[in-house]
């Protein structure tokens, strides 16, 4: 118990003291993750248009979900080593190698979650879209738009699965300090330094920053349902 | 339709904000140094790499993992500069032809930390194969980093003297964890088990639970580090220069003496010991 | 003003589908001016030949030919002459103004002219205070009055109905059919199936009836309602026949 206590004093001195290094770290997470979900929807937007309910695709993404983070890095590593067929661009142990990881880890969720939605308004929606004489392609936007509240959750289901990773951007980003180093890594980091309240601590933060994400999330879909 | 805008003003602020939030990526100048968890957890990059940062404008990335992973980087290209303790490997990775030249950088001791209760009695012994012997035979919990890095290899080194196959035991009082020197310390320190670690990550270390330091100061725990250029011969991307000068940096009186000069709790921790 | 679309000539119209002939040899020609109500039991299939007709579904064999352009090969003018509108309103998730606004912009209706027409059709609905309310808070006799709001500000030349006031009370209902009336004194040619009778009687000038995927009779409204030529006609008349 004194774990915790210790850790969530430590968590609020962080915090209070505008602790520089955590702020570093902070935001470098969410441009990750934000970037990697962002990614990750446009192609998700792309995949739901070029093959709609194909059923081997639906089985594959649906069953990628299920994907270890793990996993997914060490094949993002393999690719961006400079042994690897993408090694020239040198992106090993750089943020852009972790948003690459991280969006590969989500598309399935993203891509399965949109399909699904996209799939359920269209049979609401194709007759009446066909008679004003929308083309499949010139539906899809509206789809989109008229599934936003469906999609913003699915969205973030897919921030918070990236935000929540260590495995795969450990590998491919390396855990560098002021470069590479996230929440997620961070923690792990004094996890095995042995400093597990300052690991909790961070851990503490770490989860107001997803209920903040979340928070804001839900703020804005109320205020556009109006 | 309102709403729609605001919406679309939203995204667009918050993607053209994130590339803000990134800070020192865009270094012009940094090298890659595929290092050890043990030295990293130590703090030692910590306290000194910021000198060399200073004085020459180049940024020193560490990526510290096991002693293995760190070779294979560096042979694959991914490093620029190898800076681990296990001289056979490095050796190797020299003669091999994937570094230039291999330098004496500095040296610590390993230890073994045990249970206060120590219940294979061999608290204080000075033989540290003897009392090695003694926790296999007593079958006492033993952790074992089992991850194929500098100490994992010193450690197996030390148990071929005792003669003592523990890879079959491997599961019962012997158990790899397969982790980072600080994991495996975690993992020691809940199972109230003995475990060899570097003196460095030992002294850092926050979470000993019940464990002291049973073994140390036996010859056999000599841990020398070794600083190796990547051949861009090999790898013709390497920064060759840049990580050139990082060695020279480190074995340089400077360097060699704010490594002498790092302590932890006031304790000293590594003996440089750069040749000329 | 666009050339008309009618006469609409359907030849030998069929469609099946599991092994069944949904719509079974149907051919008739609907020409511009009288209200065309298509009348028959459950399963009859007036929904399905509304569909054939508006390019909805593609007929297994047989030809829709609106005047000249033949249908089944897929030319897009005459579909954009038609307009359809459901038993169950169809709202996007926008404003009562928006979602008309979104028929127009499909249509390629330029967004100085769109205004205009929202705020004509809107108040001919008698929908205009709800401009700004989302469309999918309107009660459903409202939501269907948007859906004909929004045919209209297509500017049809041919307006199917499938059911519009199957779903709804007394009132709403008749405020709807008044808007279908209003909406054919503009000139759209009107193409509906009910299975009301009441409402066929106030509305039909020509009646299809339909049994089983097959034309039985096309008559003029009173002479099917007062003496319709076939058994089946009478015995539905009675009330007799349930499919």
């Amino acid at each position: 118990m004194s774990d915790f206590a210790a850790a969530f004093s430590s968590a609020v001195s962080l915090i209070v003291g505008l602790d520089a290094g955590l702020a570093e770290i902070v935001l470098l997470s969410l441009r990750i993750s934000l970037s990697a979900v962002f990614i990750a929807t446009l192609g998700a937007a792309t995949a739901i248009f070029r093959f709609p309910g194909r059923m081997g695709i639906v089985v594959v993404l649906n069953a990628l979900m299920g994907l270890p983070p793990v996993v997914v890095g060490l094949i993002v590593y393999l690719l961006l080593s400079r042994a690897g067929p993408f090694g020239v661009l040198g992106l090993l142990f750089t943020p852009t190698a972790m948003i690459i990881a991280q969006a590969v880890l989500i598309f399935p969720i993203i891509a399965a979650l949109t399909r699904q939605v996209v799939e359920d308004l269209w049979e609401e929606y194709s007759e009446q879209l066909q008679s004003l004489g929308a083309t499949p392609a010139r539906a899809m936007p509206t789809l989109l738009w008229d599934a936003r509240f469906s999609l913003l959750t699915s969205i973030l289901a897919g921030f918070g699965r990236a935000s929540a990773e260590v495995g795969a951007v450990m590998i491919v980003g390396g855990n560098i300090d002021h470069v590479t180093r996230v929440m997620t890594t961070a923690i792990a980091l004094e996890v095995s330094k042995g400093d597990l309240a300052l690991a909790l601590g961070l851990g503490m933060i770490l989860i107001a920053l997803s209920l903040g994400v979340t928070g804001a999330a839900f703020v804005i879909r109320e205020a556009a349902r109006g | 339709m309102v709403k729609k805008r605001t919406f679309q003003a939203l995204l667009i602020g918050l993607v053209a904000v994130m590339p803000l939030a990134s800070t020192s990526v865009a270094a012009d100048k940094f090298i890659t140094i595929a290092s050890t968890t043990s030295t990293a957890n130590s703090g030692l990059f910590d306290a000194i790499l910021p000198v060399f940062e200073e004085k020459t404008g180049i940024e020193p990335r560490v990526i510290a993992v096991g002693t293995g992973q760190a070779i294979r980087q560096a042979k694959n290209g991914d490093a620029d500069v190898l800076f681990v303790h296990h001289r056979a490997s490095e050796d190797a990775f020299v003669s091999e032809g994937f570094g230039v030249k291999r330098f004496d950088v500095m040296y610590n001791d390993f230890l073994i930390a045990g249970p206060k209760s120590d219940p294979a009695k061999v608290h204080g012994l000075k033989d540290v194969v003897a009392s090695m012997r003694k926790i296999a035979e007593g079958q006492k919990p033993f952790v074992s980093r089992g991850d194929d890095s500098g100490t994992h290899k010193k450690e197996l080194g030390l148990w071929k003297k005792t003669g003592i196959d523990v890879k079959s035991q491997s599961g019962t009082w012997y158990r790899e964890s397969g982790s980072g020197m600080g994991g495996t310390l975690n993992t020691a320190a809940g199972m109230n088990a003995y475990v060899l670690a570097d003196r460095g990550t030992w002294l850092s270390f926050k979470n000993r639970g019940d464990l002291v330091v049973q073994i140390e100061g036996d010859p056999r725990l000599f841990n020398p580090y070794g600083v190796i250029l990547v051949d861009p011969k090999r790898h013709p991307h390497v920064k060759a220069e840049l990580g050139q000068m990082f060695i020279d940096w480190i074995i340089s009186p400077e360097g060699q003496r704010l490594i002498g000069e790092f302590t932890i709790d006031g304790k000293g921790l590594f003996v440089p010991n750069a040749k000329g | 003003m666009d050339k008309t679309i009618l006469p609409l000539h359907v030849t030998d119209l069929a469609f099946s589908a599991g092994g069944t002939n949904l719509i079974d040899g149907i051919s008739f020609a609907l020409e511009a001016g009288p209200r065309t109500i298509v009348l028959g039991p459950n399963g009859a299939g007036k929904s399905l030949l509304l569909r054939l007709c508006h390019g909805l579904i593609a007929p297994s064999s047989g030809e829709v030919t609106w005047a000249g352009a033949n249908e089944s090969r897929g030319g897009s003018d005459p579909a954009r002459r038609q307009a359809m509108v459901f038993q169950r309103p169809v709202m996007l998730r926008r404003s009562v103004s928006a979602n008309v606004e979104y028929a127009l912009g499909l249509r390629g209706v330029s967004k100085n002219a769109r205004q205009a027409q929202i705020d004509e059709v809107l108040s001919r609905t008698g929908l205009q205070r709800f401009a700004r309310t989302p469309a999918r808070v309107l009660s459903f006799g409202e939501q269907q009055k948007l859906a004909l709001a929004r045919a209209w500000a297509l500017n049809p030349q041919v307006l199917f109905l499938d059911e519009p006031t199957a779903s709804l009370d007394p009132a709403g209902t008749r405020a709807v059919e008044q808007i279908i009336a209003a909406i054919q004194s503009g000139g759209t040619k009107i193409i509906m199936t009910t299975h009301d009778l009441g409402q066929a009687r106030r509305l039909g000038d020509e009646i299809l009836f339909l049994h089983q995927g097959k034309l039985i009779e096309k008559t003029e409204a009173q002479s099917f309602f007062e003496r319709p030529a076939s058994n089946l006609g009478q015995a539905f008349l009675n009330g007799d026949l349930l499919w």
